[in-house]
This record gives structure tokens, sequence and C-alpha cells, in this order.
């Protein structure tokens, strides 16, 4: 494979791999606090369809993505609402957002364009691509890495900022415990209501963030399913991951090569294999998920999160 | 009496919870530098009281005043600032995360960034001056039982705590553990601390409180100065009628041996070793009672008897069968019962009713089925006469389980258990839990079985229960059998001893001399 | 102010009922919102979905065609479900159906051309259901042997099956005289899932009463239902009373797979007679929604199931008439959904708001 390939095909991987890539840390800190969400595929869906939406009425791009967070906040809140206020089944609650959040954003779709006519096809702003000064000089990774929008950009920053604050910082060790052990955490004076709660939400203004980089910048735009069923591989991404944001950063290259690959092959006119490569991401978490759970049999605690999935309640005569 | 400020002092402590009134008016006061031990049965409402005290409940009634002043405990963030801290029973530890970094976990400073150097430092300093020594860098799932709980005093030490509540601390600990511990309470104590110390062991509270609070059914019978009252006169506050420490047990003449264990050995959760080659016998009509401290190993051992666990090494056989590492259904058909620990999480189906709890066992034999189908009338019949027969209180058959009180749960488990006329039975910790008169129903129908000809293991943390009830006693230390006693030779003081694992002695010679050799788990 | 929230011992009833007709109440008004945002009328869509869905023979018949699917979805997570199985692969098993039903009827009728159409259609159905019950057995058999979390499996499952699908009907299986429209050449009618005359309303409903019936005969009447029920309620009661956790959650998702995916081969030999892209429409993800609701018991599923695609029928019905996307069916179907899992809180716990500010620890007890 000549150099130009392996360039193109490097930057094709990094960007799209970026828009999962917030969407598995956001759901990395949300169930690290214990709460499971999945409806991540309705709202990325909406934070993409709303944050292009609010770019395409205002022309201002940096609105679009203020919006798309502020969506996905919004959807997190409403979960967490439902799952830790009123303790709702969590795997439900997850799924209903999906379809809520789904038909929601086919109906704005719709809706939301000039004149009331649907968005699809319309073209708004995006983040153009950004040179970076020194960076994009640099032989081979230059032009794949460093001549990405900003977008792409913050999320390079985004895993070490992540590692680091879950593993070096009170806040951080506070969540993790929270997850782990809720009734010890409690005991401890952390109030974990407010950890689920702010995780959640976080985790879901990150799934925003991931989804306005699809509609700002990747695609860019708004087609019906513009993501491609991403929602669900962040999930598996989680676990592929070990809920470890520096693993989440593999997991997305991984995403992302396979797309690139995917790409490649439809430029060259193969549309049957096309299938089977889109098959990979979704085969391979349950290889990964296989392996980490036999192994997890034999080796102590590398899996998830003690307390993920239930509901945390204090008042119980034990 | 005191003409100090009380450090503590709670006035009219109400609190309810769905069917039961936990603490009903309850005043209770300690003065600064004294052990104060909260003394009652299990469910007289000493944890209720102490979880108030911590800010775990919220009392419904009553006022709480810390050193004087009048103070309002939401959470137990709120209570550690007053300067109160707990030692629970069941550690609030998180197991993957290590010392230092559990006892930093929600510290009052809110300095972002984490630097467990200090941390460190200072819980070596606090680990000398009150002889609790721990490593701060091990992770808790490493750490024993007894280690654990210094780190959780170390945590409520680290935060300042001058008012330490303990609650049954010595339930998991060694008699030398305990030792230890009512040495650093006393230390604590020395230097001005407050302990609450709660228990429902007469010894304990006659060896280290100035005074004792006796609690019943809720409320507070008395508070008496250690020095001026005795075992006897605690037990009779404690349950109101001066308590038998000795049940009936004739001679029953003993059969063929239907438990075998050789050479067991086992792991447990965390896959170390639990049993370490343990080795005896059961014959028909003998009890024999496994005593020793929770934690060395008798859960495995029940677990692997039953088949609910491997055993990696040694042999089991039933009536001469060999059943090691025989799943459950295979075991249950050999006629063996299984009175687990764990009444609600695994003896019993809460949502479940009491029918359906009932027949688990038997259900699939031809006199409650036909076929794939159950046959409901046969069923029906079948558990009227169980309920009658073990005087079961519940509305009626179809009545979730669930609601039925601690002693009811233990006559359904039994009725099921017994009814399938087992020829071994295996009972743990069987009353635990339960109030006087259920505890006495319960050793009846053990002893019951026991003249029908069946073999049983019992296996108790209770001393006065396996006294009282064993032919033989084993003692269980750290996986290992340290001795096989008759009932007759076996004094509190020399089991205490083997419970240490200070004193081992050779099973007696009705035992096979030597275990057989080691067999890889075998299935029949 | 403070809320505060006490475990009720038994679960209430009344507030059950009084909840489901508020939940619904709430998420019409919600849609109504939504409606009047985008310049329609809420009174006459609703109106509109209703008679779209139930108004006439032919509306009926409609509703109870996208009913089927659901219904043997529902019945089939149900049943998972009580095992405390999540099986969220549902989509996927009924693809899988799907597809091995395809490939009966359109290879085997020319091979065997004298097969009579009931014993083709009997085996179409063996297939189906199989091919259904293997796709399930996958995660099953990963959960009993290596404890592997089901959620995942199955969701990632059903992408596999969904692209295979298209995999298939774009690729080998392409119709030569599709002209370019995506699907598998029709079925010979002798693989054609008879239907009620005048309706497409096709067998597959009879398929759906008898997996009912199958179903609460098993939970209510026999050995196996017993040892559903106390796996799906204390799994480790049921290994300490000797219950096979591994055979048990084999046996369940064979069962749960075969019937979603006998929902798959009733879908393209009753309906399509091809294999097309109208088959994944997500039948198996509403299914989840369908089981919940009901509570995962049999019979109420078949009326959530008729219910729930009266309201997709509903929403396809305006599309027609009022110009109105269909997703807005989505939108009350979520938003119906969301009002009732908030509202389990009020069935589970019992709720006291204390608005009085106190300066001492003294409270009053909630009534």
């Amino acid at each position: 494979m000549n150099t130009a390939l392996f360039v193109s095909m490097l930057a094709v991987t990094v960007r799209a791999g970026t828009s999962l890539l917030y969407a598995t840390i956001g759901e990395i800190f949300t169930e690290r606090s214990g709460v499971l969400n999945l409806g991540l595929e309705g709202m990325m869906l909406m934070g993409a369809i709303s944050g292009f939406a609010a770019a395409f009425h205002s022309k201002n791009v940096w609105l679009g993505l203020a919006v798309a967070i502020a969506i996905g906040g919004l959807l997190g809140f409403l979960h967490a609402f439902l799952t830790i206020t009123l303790r709702s089944n969590q795997t439900v609650t997850g799924l209903a957002l999906t379809i809520f959040a789904s038909g929601l954003a086919s109906f704005l779709g719709q809706r939301l364009g000039p004149q009331g006519q649907p968005l699809v096809g319309q073209i708004g702003p995006r983040f153009e691509r950004l040179a970076l000064p020194v960076l994009s000089n640099l032989p081979l990774v230059g032009r794949a890495l460093f001549q990405q929008d900003v977008l792409v950009y913050a999320s390079y920053a985004l895993v070490p900022v992540a590692w680091f604050f879950l593993y070096k910082t009170r806040p951080g060790l506070h969540l993790r415990a929270v997850g782990e052990n809720p009734r010890t955490a409690d005991a401890m004076g952390i109030n974990v209501t407010r950890i689920r709660y702010l995780y959640t939400v976080i985790g879901g203004m990150l799934v925003g963030l991931g989804s306005a980089h699809l509609s700002l910048a990747y695609t860019p735009g708004w087609t019906e399913n513009l993501t491609g069923g991403r929602g669900w591989i962040a999930i598996a991404m989680v676990i592929f991951a070990t809920w470890d944001p520096v693993r989440a950063w593999l997991g997305a290259i991984l995403f992302g090569g396979i797309n690139a690959v995917q790409l490649r092959m439809q430029a060259a006119g193969t549309t049957i294999p096309a299938a089977f490569l889109h098959m990979l991401p979704f085969f391979f978490t349950i290889v990964i998920l296989v392996a980490i759970t036999w192994w997890e049999a034999f080796s102590k605690r590398v899996g998830a999160p003690a307390a993920l999935g239930t509901a945390y309640v204090r008042e119980e005569k034990g | 009496m005191a003409t100090n400020t009380p450090a503590v002092r709670m006035t009219g402590i109400t609190k309810r919870f769905p069917g039961v009134l936990a603490n009903d008016h309850i005043d209770f006061e300690t003065q600064p530098g004294e052990i104060h031990a909260l003394l009652g049965e299990n469910g007289a409402g000493k944890s209720t009281l102490m979880n108030i005290l911590f800010g775990i409940y919220r009392a419904d009634e009553g006022e709480i005043f810390v050193h004087g002043r009048k103070v309002r405990l939401n959470s137990p963030r709120d209570a550690i600032k007053q300067g109160i801290g707990m030692v629970h029973q069941h550690f609030m530890l998180v197991e993957v995360q290590t010392v230092a970094e559990n006892v930093s976990l929600g510290l009052a400073e809110s300095r972002f960034f984490l630097n467990l150097g200090q941390t460190k430092g200072r819980i070596t300093e606090l680990a000398q001056r009150y002889g609790l020594q721990v490593d701060p860098d091990t992770r808790i799932w490493q750490l024993s039982v007894g280690e654990q709980q210094r780190v959780e005093i170390l945590k409520m030490l680290y935060r300042g705590a001058d008012i330490l509540i303990m609650d049954e601390p010595t339930a998991v600990l060694t008699p030398q553990e305990t030792k230890e511990l009512f040495n650093t309470l006393r230390r604590m104590a020395a230097e001005g601390h407050t302990i609450i110390f709660i228990t429902h062991k007469l010894d304990e509270v006659m060896a280290i409180s100035d005074r004792i609070t006796v609690l019943r059914g809720g409320r507070v019978v008395s508070t008496v100065c250690t020095s001026e009252t005795n075992k006897e006169d605690l037990a009779r506050m404690m349950v109101g009628r001066p308590i038998l420490f000795q049940v009936e047990r004739i001679p029953v003449e003993k059969g063929d041996i239907v438990l075998q264990v050789e050479n067991l050995q086992a792991q447990n959760d965390q896959r170390l070793p639990a049993l370490k080659g343990v080795c005896f016998t059961v014959q028909q009509g003998e009890i024999l009672g496994i005593a020793g401290v929770a934690g060395n190993g008798q859960r495995e051992l029940a677990e692997v008897i039953t088949g609910l666990r491997q055993a990696i090494g040694g042999c089991i056989r039933i009536n001469n069968m060999d059943v090691t590492n025989c799943a459950p259904c295979r075991i249950i058909e050999k006629g063996v019962s299984h009175v687990p620990e764990d009444r609600l999480g695994m003896g019993l189906v809460p949502n479940l009713s009491v029918s359906d709890n009932i027949i688990m066992k038997e259900y699939r034999q031809p006199k409650l089925s036909y076929g794939p189908f159950l046959n409901r009338l046969s069923i029906w019949r079948f558990v009227d006469r169980l309920i009658k027969l073990f005087d079961i209180a519940t509305p009626s058959q179809e009545t979730p389980v669930k609601l039925l009180s601690g002693g009811n749960l233990q006559r359904t488990i039994l009725a099921r258990e017994i009814s399938a006329l087992p020829n071994l039975l295996v009972a743990m910790h069987p009353t635990r839990g339960l109030d006087v008169g259920a505890t006495e129903s319960v050793h009846k129908m053990l002893l019951e079985q026991r003249s029908k000809g069946a073999a049983i293991l019992l296996i108790s943390e209770d001393l006065d229960e396996i006294l009282a009830l064993s032919d033989h006693i084993a003692v269980l230390y750290e996986g290992e059998i340290m001795g096989i006693l008759p009932a007759e030779k076996a004094g509190v003081e020399k089991l205490g001893l083997m419970m240490a694992g200070a004193l081992r002695e050779m099973p007696p010679a009705t035992s096979p001399e030597q275990c057989a050799e080691p067999v890889e788990g075998k299935v029949s | 102010m403070r809320i505060r929230i006490e475990k009720r011992p038994i679960p209430s009833r009344l507030v059950s009922v009084l909840t489901l007709l508020l939940s619904l109440l709430l998420a019409l008004i919600v849609g109504g919102i939504l409606l009047k945002a985008v310049k329609a009328d809420p009174i006459k869509t609703y109106r509109a979905m209703a008679l779209g869905a139930f108004g006439s023979r032919y509306s009926l018949s409609e509703t109870l065609v996208k009913a089927i699917p659901l219904m043997l979805c529902g019945l089939a997570v149900s049943v998972a479900f009580r095992m405390l199985f999540w099986n969220i692969g549902a989509e996927g098993q009924l693809a899988m159906g799907g597809i091995a039903a395809a490939g009966v009827a359109l290879f085997l009728p020319p091979r065997a051309p004298h097969l009579p159409s009931w014993l083709l259609l009997l085996l179409i159905a063996i297939v189906g259901f199989m091919a259904g019950a293997l796709w399930g057995l996958i995660p099953a058999l990963l959960k009993a042997y290596i404890r592997v979390n089901e959620i995942i499996t199955t969701l990632m499952l059903n992408y596999i099956a969904i692209l295979l699908v298209e995999y298939l009907f774009y690729g080998p299986w392409k119709d030569p005289k599709g002209y370019g429209f995506p699907g598998t050449a029709e079925f010979p009618p002798v693989a054609w899932l008879p239907r009620l005359p005048g309706t497409r309303v096709h067998l597959g409903l009879l398929f759906a009463l008898l997996a009912a019936i199958f179903i609460w005969a098993v939970l209510s009447r026999t050995k196996w239902g017993y040892e559903i029920r106390v796996i799906g309620e204390n799994p480790r009661a049921a290994t300490y009373a000797g219950i096979s956790l591994v055979r048990n959650i084999l046996l369940i998702m064979w069962l749960s797979g075969g019937l979603a995916g006998l929902a798959g081969m009733a879908e393209v030999t009753g309906i399509a007679h091809r294999l097309t892209k109208g088959l994944t429409v997500g039948y198996g993800f509403t299914a989840i929604i369908v089981a919940w609701l009901a509570k995962l018991n049999p019979w109420t599923v078949l009326i959530v199931s008729f219910l729930l695609a009266g309201l997709l029928v509903g929403g396809d019905q305006i599309q027609i008439t009022m110009g109105l996307p269909a997703s807005v069916a989505l939108i009350l179907q979520g938003a119906i959904l969301f009002f009732m899992l908030g509202a389990e809180v009020f069935k589970q716990y019992h709720i006291t708001i204390e608005w009085r500010r106190r300066s001492s620890i003294h409270e009053e007890t909630g009534v």
C-alpha cells in the first residue's frame, strides 16, 4: 500500500471514529456511575438533527454545536430522572428513549427545513478542516491527523483528560466508588444521586457533541438514519474498552478503520462485501466481550462497575 | 451519676418501617471516654438506633444532642461532621480500591487532584498510635476480615471521629483478634473517645463495657453500670425471662456412616484456599456441630457438600457413594437437605407464594406431578399438611413468602427440607436472627430429626447452640479441622483456643486414621 | 420540601390502573403539543389515527396484520424476560426466520413440484422457527456457559442478521426481474401463507394465538413453567433447589428465538411473499415495549400488540390523509412508555411530600 493511500485511509479512520469516540467516552462516564443508558442511538439522532437545524437556520455552526450538546444533556437528564428518581427499569427506559428520540428526530427532520420543508439534503454550515501549524507538516501522520476539524482535535485532548480525571482526581475516585459500591459511597457522605445525575447528563452532553460531529462535519447534513447504528456500537464499545477511556480510543480507531476500508471498497465498485464489513464491528464486539468475560472469571475485577444497572435505594431495612 | 455533658444524648427516638416499630421512644446517652454497650437480641432495634445516630436513617420522632448541642443528622456526612463515626457489621468498603483510596473517599476537603501521599502518611501515623497495622496500598479484597475492620476504624479516626459506633464488631473475629480489638478500644477510650458497642454477646459486654443499655422489642429495658450487674441479670433483661442455657438432648443410638468427607479442598470466591483438606464423618442419629468464627470456610464447606461449589480436591461420600462435584439435583436425590444461612437470598423465593416455595424440593416427584404437569390438587394438600405440621403462620398458601416473619421463614424452609425425609441435613446458622421462641422450636425440630435417624451437620457461630445440640463438635479454623471432640469433652475454653488456631488435636479413633489420597473431583 | 419514598409491601393494583390511564392521557397531551407546534390539529389527527386503525373493516384487518409479528415477538420476548434473560435480539431472530423461510420458499418448490402447499408451509414454519431458535441459542450458550452479558450479544446479533438480510436480497438472492427494486423474487403461490379472504390477515394470527395458549399453559401448569418462575424471581434459590440454569436458559431461548423466527417466517410468506427491506422495520424492538407494558402476561401481550399496532397503522394513515410524518406514532409510543415507566414508581413505592420546614428532627409521618 503506498503512502498516499495509507495517509488518506488514516485520515478517514480518525474522522469516522470521532463521533463514536465522544459517544463511547460519554457512556463510559454514565456507566461508571452505575447507570446504563441504552438510548444512545436515539440521542445521537436527536443531537445531530437539532444541531444541524440550529446551524442551518442561524448560519452559525457553533450555535449548532451548542444546541446538540444541550439536547444530549437534556435527554440524558430525562433518562436520569426516570431511572434514578423514579427508579424505572434502566434497560426498558433506555429503549423507550431510543424509540422516542429516533421518532422525534425523524419527525423534526421532515419539518425543520426552510418553510417547514424537510431538512434532508439541505446544505448548512460546517466545521471546516484546519491544518495545525507545525504538526500538519509531520511526515505520514501530519496530513492524516492534523488536518482535521476542530472537533477531532478536541477528541484528541478528551482521551487523556478523561483518563486523568477518572483515575487521578478526587471527583474521579468518587465516581468510581459510586459505580462499584453505592452503599459505601453513600455512607462516606458522597451524594450518590447527585453523582449519577451529573454523569448521566455529562455523558449525554458528550454524546450530543459526538452527534454534532456527524451532522456538522463528517457527513455533513441530515438524512434518515444518519448515525448508522453508531449509538448501539458505542454501547458495545464501552464494554470493548472495559470502561477505560484510553481503550475506548482504540475501539474508535478500529471502527473508523473498518469504515475507511469499506468506503474504499465501495469506491472501487464492490458492494457485496460491504455488508460483511459492516458486520465486523458488531462481530468483534461479541468476540471481545466473550474474551473479557472469560478472562474476568480468572483474573480479578477487570469488568463492569459492580453496581451497573441497579437502582440505589437508601431507606431499606436490611 | 454523671455531672459532665453527655457525649451523645438521644431522646424519644421513634422509627417505623413497613410492618414493624423498630425504635419506640428510646432515650439513650453516653458519657465521654466511656465504652457503652448496647445489648439486645437480633431485631431489638440496636442497629436501627445507631443508624439513626449515624445519619443513615432519619427518626420519625425524637431529638439528638451531641456534646450538648442539638443536631440534625440527615446523612452520614452530617454525622461525620459532628464527630460521629460508625463501623458496620457489613463493611462499607470498595473492594477493588486500595486502603488509602477507601479512607480518602468522600473527605470534606475538596482538593481536586488526588494526592494520596499525604493521606498514606497520616494513615500510618494513626495506625501506629492505636495499634491498627495495615498497608495503605493494598486493595481491600486482599485483606483479611480483621484487617478490613481496621481499615473501617481508621476511616473514622482519620475524619476526627471522637464518638465511635461499632456494630457487632466481633462477629467475624477470632478470640485473639477480639482481644486486640478490645485493647484498641480501651486505648481510644483512655484518650477521651466515646465508644458505643452494639452486641448480643454477654461475655463481651461484661469484659469491655463501662455501662450497658439493654434494648428489647424496640424499647429500652434498662441502663446499668457493668460493675453493678451480671450475666444472668442481663440475660433476663434481654429476653424478659431467664434463659435456659441448656436444651434436653437424649442419647440416641448411632447408625451407619451417612456422610464421609475426605481431604476436601475448595476455594472461596476470591480463588484463595478456603478448605485445605477437611476430614470428618457423620453417622445416622448424630449431630456433628462445626464450630468456628464466620469466614473460616464454613460457607464453602456447606456449599461443597450440597453441590453449590466446586471441590478442587478430596472426596465426599454419601451412604458410600461418591458425590464429589455432583450437581445439586443429584445430591438432593441422594437425600440431602440444606437449610442455608441466607434465607431470602437463597433458601426462598421472596416474591413467590408459600406454596411455591414449599414444593421447591419435591415438585419433580410423581406425588406432586404427572408428566410435565404439576398436580395442583395434591400440591395443595401437601402444602396444607406441612403448614399445619410446622405451625407456619401465614394468611394463606398463596401469600408471597416475603411477608412472613423471620421465624416463619425458617419454619417454611425447615418444613420443606425436613418433609423430604433426608438422610443428611446440612443446617447453616439455622437460628440466626430468630427470637428465643423460634430458636427453641428449631432446636426441637433438629433433635427430632436426630431421633429419627437423620445425620445432621450443624454449622453455627453460636457456640452455645453447638454445645447444646451436638454429639460431636469439630472446629474449623482457616479451612482446617483443628479437632473433633465428643460433646462431653468439649469445654468453651478448649473450643475457643481451637477456633483461634492455637490448639490442634488429633481426630478421635473412630474416624479413619489417614484420609484417602486426594482425588481430582469425581462425578458419580 | 422533601420527598420521602417508602416501599409498599404489596404493589397497589388500583394505582396500576389509574397510572395506565393517566399515562395515556399525558402522552396524548405531549403529542398534542407537538402537533400544535407544526400547525396540525391534535383532535383531528387523533381521530384520523383512530379511524385509520380501527374505523373500517379494512383498517382493522391492517391493524391485525401489523399486530401479528408484534404478538409473536412480544410473546417471544416476554417469555425470555420472565427468566430475566434480556433478549433484545428478537429483531435479529425474526430476520433469521425470514431468511430461512425465504430460502426454502425460493429454492425448494422447483425441486419438489408435487409438494402440497400445506406440507411445504409446515416445513417452512419449522425451518423458520429453528433458524430463529438457533440465532437465539448463540447468546444463550454464551450466557449459560461463560456468563456473557446477553443484552449486548443479542443486540449485536440483531445487526448482523439485518445486514445479512440486506446482503441476500441485494446480492445472491436478488430478483433477476426486479427492475432495480430491492428484494428477492416472489415466492411461488404454493409457498404463500393463506389469508383471510378479502384481507391481508394471514395464518400467522393462528400461530400467535396458539403460542399464547402454549405459553400460558406452560407457565401456570407445568414443571418447566415453575422452574422458569423460580429462576426469574431468584436465580440463586433456583440453583440451590437443583434447578439447572444452563438447561433452562437454553430451552427458553430456543423457544423465544423460535417464536421470533416464526414471526419472520409469517411476515415473508404471509405478507410480502418475498424477502425485502420491509422485514426488519423494528418489530423486534417494539416487541420489547409490548412485553414490558403487558407485564409479561401472554394474554395481555396479545391485547397490547393489537393496540400498539393500531398506533402504528394510524400513524401510517395520517401520513396519507393529513400529510403528517408517520414518526408521530413513534413519538406517541415513546411518550406513553415514558409516562408508564415513570408511573411505575407510584405502584411500588409510597410517596410522601413534606412541605413544611422543621427546625429539629421532628417530622410527621406521611399518610
